[in-house]
Formats: structure tokens, sequence, C-alpha cells
């Protein structure tokens, strides 16, 4: 066995699969990675299932150490950069940690979530089926709560395949989509119309649990206490503030606020990934739409074993080395202090 | 009856999932169809739905998309919630012993004042009723009560604590309830009991489903001391009545 050792790492940082749904009846929330899609693309490189642990990285800076052996990695999500030894990491590719060696991650951009894939996982004690950190329900292995420097992850020594890097088509960078409701008609035509126009930022106060949002104030109709119903990722809750909340994996099942509207699951990870303090605006589109939607994102989950390519395969253009991070050791040749 | 049934309303929560909505209120006979609705589909499974969420005015059912479509799964929900509901099938009772008052229940002396009358007569009433989990949400195990008499109705807080203690019960609105994990309530805490409606490494970590029946009864402070260490140990502490 190898260990890969977390030597630095910022909050906001866990440990997430694909969650542990089923329970919510009895009051306990699913959890889960943020970005779904970036999670099981991180899997597929390194030939884990899709919705394996792997560890959700914050949107600050972490190093990892391998130790006792080899392990061999997968970096997906938020841009960033990363090196081993001073040699550039490319997102989307595979890449094998010697021992000793020290992956180290810097501030996110453009995204808020990386998501560290390790080949085989790690070990650790599944509850409801999952991995996942909700600190609060006292689950989460091998760490019931966010990761710090000096844990530890116990996982297989690396097998030694050949590294690759996986295709993913560009992602949509318009309008987050959402359904109106279920609650809208708590709310007048010109607040929903306010909701829709605006441009939206999210908090720098959010979390796994809801992401606050600054903007305009959003009116209720009759007032802001609804009798409590059942809430899923991306519901929008409109407290008596004003300011709406958008209920991310860590949720409470349930919630006493109007839900003006609910992110589609297509677009939910990539509504996650969108940094504190970035404007963006919602739109809305029909429950047709939203489910041919979701039928596309889960045919893009299914076909990612299919988006894998060899490294060495592919056209020499510096933008694709760069990629490959076969370009870290040829720009590395000529002078180590260029390439960043 | 069956033709006094209004038909509820279905509304999309996000493309996978939908709010099947009986009333707008709290309403003891919605939360009947709700839980009659609940047991429906875990007797008779719909291919497609992964998770049913039972609340006191509507069932959130879950669903993947990929399987289902909105409108076959509409069309199907309400069907069956349109069928007359059935002689209750036996709900499963519940005691559970509350240390009622002093620092176990600081809101107590209170809550006596503001309703004018004694800290006895609200631990009277309260234990006289005859409760009915009409959902579980919020955090896990947080047990919400239906049945709560009139006498001890009583807003929520103006300010909700950001802290409250594990196993704290509580009233607040036409409610009680039941909490497990320590965190934020604005609802007025009446006493404490041991009883752990969530427990890990326990056989079964969730001690009880929505449309089970419960009742209270006093115990002192020593006592619960007793029951708090057994139930640490992974005692359920509850009495489970015969059926």
């Amino acid at each position: 066995m190898s260990r890969l050792v977390i030597a630095s790492i910022g909050p906001a940082s866990s440990v997430q699969d694909g969650g542990r749904p089923g329970s919510q009846r009895y009051g306990l929330t699913p959890s889960g990675a943020m970005d779904r899609l970036a999670l099981a693309a991180a899997n597929t490189l390194v030939g884990n299932p899709l919705f394996a642990a792997a560890v959700e990285v914050g949107p600050f800076g972490a190093a990892f150490t391998a130790r006792g052996g080899a392990v061999r990695i997968a970096l997906t999500g938020a841009s960033r950069s990363a090196d081993v030894g001073g040699l550039a990491v490319a997102l989307g590719t595979s890449t094998t940690l010697a021992d000793g060696e020290t992956l180290t991650l810097g501030l996110a951009r453009g995204g808020s979530f990386s998501y560290l894939a390790i080949e085989g996982s790690f070990v650790g004690e599944p509850m409801f089926g999952s991995l996942a950190v909700n600190a609060r329900a006292g689950l989460g292995s091998p760490y019931p709560r966010p990761l710090q420097a000096g844990d530890e992850l116990l996982t297989a020594t690396a097998s030694g395949a050949a590294e690759q890097r996986i295709e993913i088509p560009a992602i949509d960078t318009g309008p987050i989509r959402v359904l109106l409701g279920p609650q809208d008609d708590e709310f007048a035509d010109d607040a929903k119309k306010l909701f829709l126009e605006a441009e939206w930022k999210i908090s720098a106060t959010s979390d796994r649990m809801g992401y606050r949002l600054e903007g305009p104030v959003i009116r209720h109709l009759h007032g802001h206490n609804i009798v409590s119903d059942g809430t899923v990722n991306g519901s929008i809750q409109v407290p008596g503030n004003g300011a709406p909340i958008v209920l991310m994996p860590d949720r409470p099942t349930t919630g006493g606020y109007p839900k003006i509207a609910t992110v589609i699951s297509a677009d939910f990870g990539r509504f996650a990934q969108i940094p504190a303090g970035t404007g963006f605006r919602f739109k809305t589109v029909s429950i047709s739409e939203a489910q041919d939607a979701a039928q596309k994102f889960a045919a893009l989950l299914r076909t990612l074993p299919d988006r894998l390519r060899a490294i060495e395969s592919f056209d020499l253009n510096i933008e694709a080395l760069q990629d490959a991070n076969v370009a870290g050791s040829a720009v590395n040749a000529v002078d180590t202090g260029t390439w960043q | 009856m069956a033709a006094t049934l209004a038909p509820p309303r279905l509304l999309p929560s996000g493309d996978a999932a939908i709010a099947v909505e009986f009333s707008r209120n709290v309403d003891d006979a919605a939360n009947q169809r709700v839980l009659a609705l609940d047991r429906a589909l875990a007797e008779a499974p719909v291919s497609g739905v992964t998770e049913t969420v039972p609340t006191y005015r509507s069932l959130l059912v879950h669903y993947d998309p990929t399987e289902i479509s909105f409108n076959a799964l509409g069309e199907k929900l309400a069907s069956l919630a349109q069928r007359p509901l059935r002689p209750t099938t036996k709900s499963r009772r519940w005691r559970i012993p509350v240390s009622y008052g002093g620092e176990h229940g600081i809101d107590l002396e209170d809550v006596a004042k503001a309703l004018n009358t004694s800290p006895e007569t609200i631990v009277a009433r309260h234990v006289a009723g005859d409760y009915r989990v009409a959902m579980i949400g919020f955090t896990p195990g947080w047990s919400y009560l239906s049945g709560l008499e009139k006498l001890l109705h009583m807003p929520r807080r103006q300010n909700p604590r950001l802290l409250t203690p594990a196993g704290t019960i509580s009233i607040g609105g036409v409610q009680t309830g039941v909490q497990c994990l320590a965190g934020p309530s604005g609802w007025h805490l009446l006493g404490r009991t041991a009883v752990r409606t969530y427990q890990l490494h326990r056989d079964p970590i969730f001690l009880l489903e929505p449309g089970d029946r419960v009742t209270f009864f006093p115990v002192d402070a020593e006592t619960f001391a007793e029951q708090d260490g057994a139930a640490q140990a992974g005692a359920i502490v509850a009495e489970l009545m015969a059926p």
C-alpha cells in the first residue's frame, strides 16, 4: 500500500463521492461532490468507477505527497496551477507521483473546486454506501471532517498504467438554467422578472450547505414563511431578507422559505463552480428542456471512458503540449523559470 | 369519501423531483394523505423513483429523469393520490422519556408565564398528548410531531438560538418535536430526552419513521443521566409499545 499525505490544504476541502441519497426522509442530506462531472472525469482517468471517493479541493492551494510507494492521480475541475517538483501537470490528465514526490496546487481560477482522484481510490469505512464528509452528521471516512494538513489517505500502489488525458466538450458558459417553482406563486410577476433579469454574484459566505446570492432584493407576495417542504440540490430559497440562497449538497433536507426556482440538474455542477464575486444570470427553461439536458448530461457521463486518449497520440502544438504534461519537461529542459 | 379528495398539485422541484402538494398549511388531513401516498409508493415501487420525503403538506418524490419523465410520473402520482384512504395500517407506538424543566428545559418557566399557567400544567398537558411523526427533516432525526393541543400553541422565538442541545424536546407554533443533534432552533425548550432518533453504529440508525405515534413520559434528571449513559452505549431507551 501507498499513502497520499496531505502536506497542506485550505478550508472547504473534503473527501467526496457520489453522496448518500436514500435517507432524506430521516433528515440525512445526501452530500457528495459539488461538480459531479469533474469528479467522474477524474475517476475515469485513473480507471475508478465514476463516483468513487476523491479529494474535493476548495478554492485555496494544497499539496499532496506520495509515501511508501508511487501513487497515480488525476486532477480535474477548477483551473489552477499544478506541478510536481516544478514540472507542470495539466488538468484533465493522469500522472504518477513517485514515492516522496509532491503535487502542489495553486489557487483556483475560474472555478471553485478541483477533484483529485486516486487510482484505486483509498481505504475508508462507507456509511450509507458513501465516504463523503458530512461533519454535522458525524459522517465521512477516513476523516468525518474537512481534510487537514497531516491527514493520510491509504491507497493502492500505482499500477504503472500509461498516463491518459480526457477530452470533455467545452462547458456551456451561458446563463444558469432554472425551472420556476415549486413556490414561484409566492412571488409577484415583477419579482420573478427581477430574479431572471438581474446579474447575481455568489457571496463569499457561501459553503457546501448553500450559496448566498448578492443582487437585488426579491420580495415575497405574502411573507417569507411557508410550511416546510422537501429540498433538492439547486433549490433557490428566498428568506425574509430577500437575498436568495441556492441549496447545495450539504443542505437541510426540508426548508421553510419559498423556493422561487430550481437550478436544473445538468447545470448544477457548473453553477457550483462559479467563483464568489463573479457575475452570472439565470434563465428559465421548460420541464422538457430540463429533462432533455439531463439526458444529455447522463450520456456525457456514460461516454467518459470513450473520451480517454493516450497522452503521446496527438498533434504537437504548444497548447496541446501544455495540456498534456509533456510540455513541462520539454520547456523545463530549456529554462525552468519560463513555463509558468 | 373518495369523491371528496381534492387532487394534489404536482409541482416540479427541478427536473429530478416532484412535490406532490396536498395543502399549503399544516393540516392533519393533508399529512394523512402524504403518508398514505408515501406508503403506496413503498408497497408498489414506481420504476425511476429514487426516494421520497414526506412533510406536513407534501410528498417530495425524487426520481431519475433518464428513467421516467415528469409527465409520466406525475400521472402515476396523481392517480395514486386519488385512491381512497385505507384505514391506517397499524402505526408503531413509542413512549419517550423526557426530563422537563430546569437546565434540561430552560424555557419551561417562560412558556408557563406566557400562557398564564404553571410549569406543572404545561408538562401535564405535553405528556397527555398523543402525537404522530408528521415528518423528519432539517437535520438527521429531527422529528416534527403533530397533535399538540391548542393550549400549547405558541409563536416561535423572535431570536432563534444558534445552539440548542442534542435530545431537546421543544414546542414551536402548532408543533412539538424531538431534536436529535445539537443545532440552531427557534422553538421553546421544554426538556431533554436521552433517546437518540439518529445514532450511527446502532441498529436501527434511525429510530422513528414518518407516521409513527409518540407519547412522552416524565423522568427526573437523575434518570435522564442514567438513560443518557445507556443510550450512548447503543440502548434505544424509548419504549416500543405492543401493537
